[in-house]
Parts: structure tokens; sequence; C-alpha cells
């Protein structure tokens, strides 16, 4: 890789640019395909119109599955930078967005038990959002740094099962050790993320007239918080692979680690350096998750981890703009399927079958593409 | 299985000749004689599986040692198992995971393909005697939970043994469904993908209940018949010297017990015959062959679609047999029996043992089923028993009584499975007793002397504490 000068203004457009051409293009494509079914099948239902129907949830669904989309893509980044550096899927790495959701929760918990939130504003509440959000990332990174130190690294070097097997351990491991933490302090292993703030309200954007009756298109300033979040933190570690030094060093590293290390790279460190970055994304997007769902429990981040982890194969394993794209194709389409199943099977089939669409499409693009759709050559190596 | 005497070490070595023999049959006597004073002891329970164990261990000829294992699981077990029925279930249950072990490691330890899903061809045999051998096909067009159980069942209870082997080909065919996409997969993305297909199996199982009802959902099956029993073992003048014998009134319930106990060991047996043909079979070194390099192996002429898909059909095929027997043995099936956790529970069991190692993976099973039903159930009920008492717990000074519920042992499993991934992968990952294969593997750059390979993956304690 020759030098070259980096334009840091420029650094942060092209993610951005990158950034609304997946969410614009993804939700434009899927929607378009969602319409085509209504339409097809508009003439065998009778009792409700049922283009209509797909028109008045549309926006609704596309802001959720955008908002989601961001999460599993933040998710998404550390798999794909832990396996660009190291070829090994951190299977683990939905537990280490669980353990940032509890650091988070537990902490505006206390706050809130302290009653500084109940008086928050807006801007206070964002702030106290964003401190859950760093308590949660400073957790999982020093989480995720741990057990790379402690699992991870004597096993560099075994054959290719080893460490993933252990990682499923880890998995299972701090599962159940943060039940045990929460059994023991609080009695219950499941908290709840508490009320607080403005951020249910709703900001109409606009308003459409559907055969006389006025639709409000509204965004939630919950949803608006975390496509900024999404942003900022998407933007931010584009940044900072592509242009600062330990970015460099990271992707030298990614590359041929012998020749890294004779370069002067320390590997060890770099590598204890994509968990902390993975680890403290994987926080950032648990706190997040916790703000959108409500409810933590000690399973949680499995399958988000597993969801992730198939946006990453999706946009091409390892590279990052791709888990962007993989992230909100995936968020998109589980919203539309969670939605639209349903209504076009009338109720045969729940929302439930989201899952076996995240899975089957996992399935199709390893057999298909198994680059992704955007990994350049194959990166499945023996 | 022939034994080198220089690798066996001092403490084994006791145990040499007939008078070592003797010495082993003394200990078993032993274990049995503490479990007929208290059948319930968890520790005699613990002390019947070393003996079975170092069974395995002694330099004995296999014929000897056969015949000891022998002696203890067809009679003192079952002779025990009168008074605590207990004993049978976790006999039962050991069977039925060392089965579902052996299959996958088949895939896992022979062919090398990660299978993270393998309880969804359980799951498949389970379902499939569930759907036919309880009332299920008369509420296809009901919601769970509306309607009414029947006295009388579709089809007639001996169908049983039809389904057996019927399990047996829908699960294979399962595997090989599963086997095709994934041919093209290595390492780690096979296993995400399987895991995946576990989770569509249970996903499914949890919501087959509409449009029409072919899983009752959350709800689960039952009731489910059971094989009808002999009549010869039912007789009124049998269960009556059988009661006198136990000390209480034997039924024909228990009676099930006795026949779920020895046909899941006829199940396991005859499985572990098959897995050690196949070990030793053309097909089972083009599965080591794939598994070491698969690139090499097809240049070697190995079909490696054929090849990878009998892995998987095979594995399968193991857990078909056993998923019919569990449902008859429960009358109940739910999606909840086979969570990840059961597929990672399952994994545990091959990786303790030892990957590709036989015996290995029937130890791993036996340990892991005990540590499941046995052990962590026992301290649970210990706890509870002292959280319902006066006592403070040492140390801390807090009442036994506010020890919060869900601290409960028998709940964290997957901690001791995750515990003991990690330190297997870290300090053993060759596992308890190793495959010669993977030993080899697993130690290239050690400096410690390669032990003769006579041994065939038996290990002794001076190599544990060598590794």
């Amino acid at each position: 890789m020759h030098l070259r000068r980096v334009n840091p203004f420029k650094e942060i457009l092209r993610p951005l640019g990158q950034l609304l051409i997946f969410i614009v293009g993804s939700a434009a494509v899927i929607s378009a395909i969602t319409l085509l079914i209504a339409l097809l099948l508009r003439s065998t239902r009778t009792d409700i119109d049922i283009l209509q129907v797909t028109l008045v949830l549309l926006p609704q669904v596309l802001i959720d599955g955008i908002t989601l989309g961001f999460m599993y893509a933040i998710i998404a980044m550390g798999y794909t930078m832990v396996y660009g550096v190291l070829e090994f899927i951190n299977f683990a790495h939905g537990e280490f967005v669980m353990f940032g959701a509890f650091a988070g929760v537990e902490l505006l918990i206390w706050l809130n038990a302290q009653g500084v939130l109940k008086t928050a504003d807006l801007w206070l509440a964002l702030i106290w959002i964003i401190l859950a959000v760093l308590v949660g990332m400073t957790i999982s990174g020093t989480l995720a740094v741990t057990t790379e130190r402690l699992a991870y690294r004597p096993l560099r070097g075994s054959p290719r099962l080893v460490p993933l097997i252990a990682a499923i351990g880890v998995s299972f491991l701090l599962q159940d050790t943060m039940r045990f933490l929460q059994s023991a302090i609080n009695g219950d292993f499941y908290r709840t993320f508490p009320e607080f703030g403005p951020f249910a309200q709703r900001l109409t954007l606009f308003t459409i007239d559907m055969n006389g009756r006025p639709i409000n298109i509204a965004i939630q300033y919950k949803a608006i918080m975390l496509i900024a979040f999404g942003v900022v933190m998407l933007v931010a570690l584009n940044y900072l692979v592509n242009a600062t030094r330990l970015g460099k060093a990271i992707r030298s590293v990614a590359q041929d680690q012998k020749t890294a290390a004779l370069m002067g790279i320390d590997v060890n460190r770099i590598i204890a350096l994509t968990f902390l970055i993975g680890g403290a994304l994987g926080g950032a997007a648990g706190v997040l998750w916790a703000f959108r769902f409500t409810r933590v429990d000690p399973y949680m981040g499995f399958i988000p981890g597993l969801k992730a982890f198939t946006a990453a194969v999706l946009g091409g394993i390892g590279s990052i703009v791709g888990a962007m794209l993989g992230g909100m194709v995936l968020g998109l389409l589980e919203s539309f399927s969670a939605a639209y199943f349903s209504i076009f099977s009338r109720g045969a089939f729940g929302a439930e079958y989201k899952d076996i669409f995240a899975f089957g499409i996992l399935i199709l693009v390893l057999i298909f593409r198994p680059q992704g759709l955007l990994g350049g050559k194959t990166t499945q190596k023996a | 299985m022939s034994v080198h005497a220089t690798s066996t070490n001092r403490f084994l070595r006791i145990f040499s000749g007939p008078f070592g023999a003797l010495l082993a049959l003394l200990y078993a006597i032993g274990v049995t004689y503490i479990l007929t004073q208290d059948p319930r002891s968890l520790l005699g329970r613990l002390l019947l599986f070393s003996a079975l164990a170092l069974i395995y261990f002694i330099p004995q000829r296999p014929a000897v040692k056969f015949l000891l294992g022998a002696v203890i699981v067809l009679t003192v077990v079952p002779t025990i198992g009168l008074r605590n029925p207990f004993l049978l279930e976790i006999g039962f249950q050991v069977a039925v995971f060392a089965t579902l072990a052996l299959g996958l490691n088949v895939v896992v330890g022979f062919a090398g393909l990660l299978d993270l899903g393998y309880i969804a061809f359980f799951a498949v045999g389970a379902y499939l005697w569930a759907f036919f051998g309880s009332q299920q096909i008369w509420h296809i067009n009901e919601a769970p939970g509306t309607f009414t159980v029947y006295p009388y069942f579709p089809f007639p209870a001996w169908w049983f043994w039809l389904f057996i082997p019927l399990g047996i080909l829908a699960s294979a065919g399962t595997g090989i469904l599963l086997g095709f996409p994934v041919l093209r997969l290595r390492g780690d993305y096979l296993a995400i993908v399987t895991l995946g297909f576990g989770e569509v199996i249970r996903v499914l199982a949890n919501n087959l209940d509409k449009p029409i009802n072919l899983t009752n959902g959350p709800q689960g099956i039952t009731p489910i018949q059971r094989p009808p029993l002999p009549a010869f073992l039912t007789t009124p003048e049998l269960l009556a010297t059988l009661s006198q014998w136990a000390g209480r009134p034997i039924n024909a319930n228990d009676i099930y017990g006795f026949f779920f106990y020895f046909f899941g060991l006829l199940i396991l047996g005859v499985t572990i015959v098959i897995a050690r043909r196949l070990d030793r079979s053309k097909l089972g070194r083009s599965w080591t062959a794939i598994r070491e390099d698969d690139v090499a192996a097809v240049a070697m002429g190995v079909p490696l679609r054929r090849t990878k898909l009998t892995a998987f059909a095979i594995g399968a095929a193991f857990s078909g047999a056993m998923g019919v027997l569990y449902a008859a043995n429960r009358t109940f099936v739910s999606p909840e029996t086979f969570s990840l956790t059961a597929s990672i529970s399952i994994l545990v069991m091959v990786i303790l043992g030892g990957l590709g190692s036989i015996p290995g993976v029937v130890m791993g099973a036996a340990v892991v089923t005990l540590l499941n039903i046995d052990i962590l159930q026992s301290l649970s009920l210990q706890l509870s028993s002292l959280r319902q008492g006066p006592d403070s717990i040492p140390l801390l000074g807090i009442p036994w009584r506010e020890l919060p519920t869900q601290l409960d042992p028998a709940r964290y499993q997957r901690f001791f499975f995750g515990l003991l991934l990690i330190l297997m992968m870290i300090f053993r990952p060759e596992g308890m007793v190793p495959a010669e294969r993977a030993r080899l593997e697993l130690h290239e750059g050690d400096a410690e002397p390669i032990p003769d390979a006579e041994l065939e993956g038996d290990i002794t304690p001076d190599e544990k504490l060598a590794d």
C-alpha cells in the first residue's frame, strides 16, 4: 500500500455519502418489492385494500428498519474488524453488546433512583444517554480486551475450530456470569430501561391525505437519536480506520501479521486495540438496543449478534463499508418481514418468521456469493 | 484394545493381572454395597460411574474389561434401579446423549465439519413420533389448548417399532437437506449456518401451530404413546416378585423404566459398533482426509460432495432413532428441549471426551449428563432445603432464606459448559480420552515423546500430567 495524503474532510464525507446511498438504495428496493407484492395480491383480497394498508404502514416500517439497520451495522463492525485482523468469528461479540447494555441501564437506573432523570428536558436527557453509552462502551471495551487476553490469545495459531469453540464457551460463560451478578444483586436477572425525557414524543414530518383521511407521517425523537448515534459512530469508525495512524496499523495487521510485525508494528497491541474498538462499538449498540427495546436480559445479545454477523457476511466480512450495507439491508428486511409477512399471508404466518428470513438470507448469500455483496475476492479461507 | 505396559502409570498398574481384575471387581462390589445401603446417595452414583471409568482405564484384556463393565451396566444398575428408579433414568439419559454425541462426533470429530445445530436432527426424530404417536393428527385444524384429549390414539402403539427406522430415515434426509447447501462452506461459516439451521428448526417447531397445527406450538405435543410391553413382562406374578425384592410396589410404569434403559443401551451399543466400524472403513479414512486437507483429499480422488453428505446423513441418522425413543420415553415433546444450549451441550460432550475418540465421547456424554441432571440438580435441592432452614451462609452472615431463588445452580448449565469449553480448548483441546491422531496433531510442537501407536486412544494420568 502506497502512502497517500489523507484529506480528513473527505474521510468524513465519503462514509456519509455511502451511508446515504445504502439507506436510500436498499429502502427503495425493498419498498418497491413489497409494493409489487401488495399490488399482485390486491385482487385476491376483498375485505381490505391491501395496497393502501401497505402504504400507510410503510413510513413507520422504514424508520424502524433503518434504526434497526444502524444497530446491526454497529454490532457488525465488531465482527468484521476482528475477522479482518484474526480471521476468526468472535462468537462472544453479542455478549459484549449485552454487557454494555446492562452497564448503561444500571447507570440510568441508579441516576433515576437519585431523582436526576425525572426533571431532565430533551438536552439534559440526551446528555444522560450519551453518558450511558460511554459507560457501556468502556465496560464492553474492557471486557473485550480481557477476553482476548485470557481466552483468545493463548489459542492463536491453533487449528481453526479451537478458538471458535472457545468463543462459544466465552459467550455461554458471559451470559450466565451476568445472570449470576444480576440475580445476586437484584434478585432477578432482567432490567428495564428507565423511562425519562421526551423521547417517546413524535415529530410530525408531513401529513398525507388518504381518501379523505389525514395520515400523519411522524418520527419519534427516539428514532432520530438512534439514527444520529449510528451515523456518528459509523463515521467516526471509518475515520479511525481510514485516516489515522492506528487505522493504518490495523489495516496492515489485517493484511499480513508477519510483515506488519517486521515493519515495527506491535501486532499484539493492535489486535487488543481492535478488540477494544469492536467491543466498545458493541457496548454502545447494546445501550442503544436497550433504549430502543427497553428490556435487557443476559441472553439478549445472542440473536442480535447472530443477525449482525449475518449482516457482516452479507456485506462481505472484513469490509467495514460492507458491514454498513449489510446491516442496513438486514434491518430493513427484518422490519419489512415482521410487518408485512402476516398481512400478506392473512395471518397464517406471524412476525416470528423474521428470524427464519434472516438466516435464510445468510444461507443464500453464503451459497451464491460467499464473498458478500461488496467483497472483492473470496474471503473464506480454510 | 491392547495396552502397552510401559505407558501405564503406577496407580493403574495395581489393576493388572488376575489379581487386578479381582481388585476392580471388589471396588465395583464395594460401590454396589454403598448403593444398596442408600440407593439415593449421589456419592454412590458418582462412585458407580467412577468404577465404570476405572474399568475402562485399567490394564486388562478387553474381554475382561468388557465383562466387568457389562456386569455393572446389566446387573448392578437394574438391581439398584429397582429401589431407586432415578438411576435407570440417568442411565437412559446417558445412553440417549452418548448416542447423540457419537452422531455429532461423526460430523465434527471424523469429518471435521463443525455443526452447531445438531439437536435439530434429534428434534426431527422426536417430532416425527410425537406427531404420529399422539392424537395431534386429529387436531391439525384446532388451535393449541382448545381440544380435548381422548383415551384412544389414531395409530396403534406398536407402530413405534416402525418409526425407529423411519426416524433414522427422516433425520438422515434432513441431514442431506442441510448438507447440500452448505457443501461449499468450511470451518466457521459452516458453524454459523448450522447454528442458524438449528434455530430455524426450533422456530418452526414453535410456530407451526398455524396455519395448520402440526407441532402444537410452544405448548408441545402430549400425550405420546409408549411402545406396548410384551405381556410376560407385566404379569401380576412378576410384578409381585419384583415388588418383594425392591421393598416397594412395582407397577407397569417401573417396567417401562427398565425397558427404556435397556433399549437405550441397545441402541447405544449398536451405535458404538457402527461408529467403530465406520472409523476404520474406507469412508472413515475419506472423512479423515477431508478433515485434514480437503484439497489434497480431492486430489487423491476422494469424492468431496459425497463424503461430506454421508457424514451429515450418518451423523444425523444416529440421533433420529434416539429422537423417536426419547419422545416415547417423555410422552411429551416441546421446542424447549431443542434449544441451542442443547446443541452446545452435545458439543461439550464431544470436546470434553475427545474429538474423534469413541470411548472419549461416550465418557464425555456420561460426565456432562451426570453434571446436568444429577449433580447440579442435587446441589439445587440441597440449596432449597438450606433455604427453608434457619441457618446463615458461613462467612457472609446472610440467612440462606434470603438467597434469591434465581441463584439455583441448576439454572447455570451454560456457565459450566462455557467454562468447560474454554478450559478444554486452552489446556487440553484433544479431550479426556483423545483420539490418537488428534493428540499428535494438537501437540505437534511439543517435545514430549510420542506414545506407542498401539494405544489407540488410551490415555493415562502420566500423559495427562505431561500435557
